[in-house]
């Protein structure tokens, strides 16, 4: 336990799994939200930590952010309390236990962390990191006006042009995901609106 | 709507600068960490702190709901919108190099920054919508 950031590292999963255990004990869900929150938060510091700037970055928009606000959003129509009932569930347990045993099972064939020999890093990352594409120079403008005709950061660089594909059904993931939203919560019509209205007079 | 002066005075001043934050994000993606859906979840983020400090229906008056459901579908048009371009033009589709055959590091740039945009234009009104939703609207 020499190296400063394994440390580090440890300290911040270990307040991230509490946090977790935490947000799971607690029956205030408002207290559970804001617990994710702190968790996601958290885990971003990890990313960062771990060089994964994007993802820290994403992780904390919107894991801390519009998670966050999105769950209280939807806290302000339910109400704050857990409904009261076991706090014990056998058959959740079990099925935690055999997904996490396997997915830990599963990293005994992963390659060492870091591993400059692993198969992810030999293959197709030093093509990505070269920057094939996009690398012709026209030489009309200089090399500090095109930072050496390539995008510095090889994350963008590999979402947008070297899996351009995945972006765009990603994006298309997203705008359905919107349009599923604005058809499932759309204002009532009015017949609709009548029926409910009867329905609750009749309860 | 926050009836505390302090939350809505710093809210207020905050706002413009992460809507700004937000634009560099965008326009800065692939210089350093971000990109389309950071940024988008950014400046919805933006939008969804002024509906809870100043209420929503000012919201509303700023960023109309059909202006919100427009850069939703426009985002994805704009991101096939280039894939097509390249098929027009005899090229492969999402070939950034026809928007600027003469010098393809500039295309290449240039076709990221759009379909960029088209990623944070669609992030940021589906998020915003959904909590524009959850939260109900009064129309």
């Amino acid at each position: 336990m020499s190296d400063p950031v394994l440390l580090i590292n440890v300290i911040l999963l270990v307040i991230a799994v509490v946090t977790a255990i935490a947000a799971m004990w607690t029956r205030d869900l408002l207290g559970a939200v804001m617990l994710m929150g702190i968790y996601s938060l958290l885990l971003a510091i990890e990313w960062a930590n771990l060089f994964a700037m994007d993802v820290s970055y994403t992780e904390a928009a919107v894991g801390a952010g519009a998670a966050t606000i999105l769950l209280l959003t939807a806290l302000t129509r339910t109400g704050i309390r857990e409904k009261a009932g076991p706090n014990f569930h056998p058959t959740a347990l079990l099925t935690v236990l055999v997904t996490g045993g396997l997915l830990i099972y599963g990293t005994a064939d992963m390659p060492r962390f870091g591993d400059p020999q692993a198969p992810a890093t030999v293959n197709v990352a030093p093509e990505y990191i070269a920057q094939n594409v996009g690398k012709v120079d026209a030489g009309d403008d200089g090399p500090e006006n095109d930072f050496g005709d390539h995008v510095p950061n090889t994350v963008t660089a590999v979402l947008a042009s070297y899996r351009g594909y995945d972006t765009m059904f990603e994006t298309a993931v997203i705008f359905t995901a919107g349009v599923c939203v604005i058809l499932i919560l759309r204002p009532l019509s009015p017949s609709a609106r009548r029926e409910t209205a009867q329905n609750q007079e009749d309860a | 709507m926050s009836d505390s002066v302090v939350l809505r005075t710093i809210g207020g001043m905050l706002f413009p600068y992460i809507l700004v934050y937000g634009l560099y994000v965008q326009m800065h993606g692939e210089i350093g960490p971000g990109g389309g859906f950071q940024a988008g979840v950014l400046v919805a983020a933006a939008f969804i702190l002024h509906a809870l400090l100043f209420g929503k229906e000012l919201t509303d008056r700023l960023l109309p709901t059909w202006l919100v459901d427009l850069a939703m579908s426009l985002g994805v048009l704009l991101y096939i919108g280039v894939g097509i371009l390249g098929l027009v033009k005899g090229r492969y589709f999402l070939d950034y190099s026809v928007l600027d055959p003469t010098h393809p590091a500039h295309a290449e740039a240039l076709g990221m920054t759009l379909v960029e945009a088209g990623v944070g234009l669609t992030v940021a009104s589906v998020i915003l919508t959904m909590v524009r939703k959850v939260n109900g609207e009064s129309s």
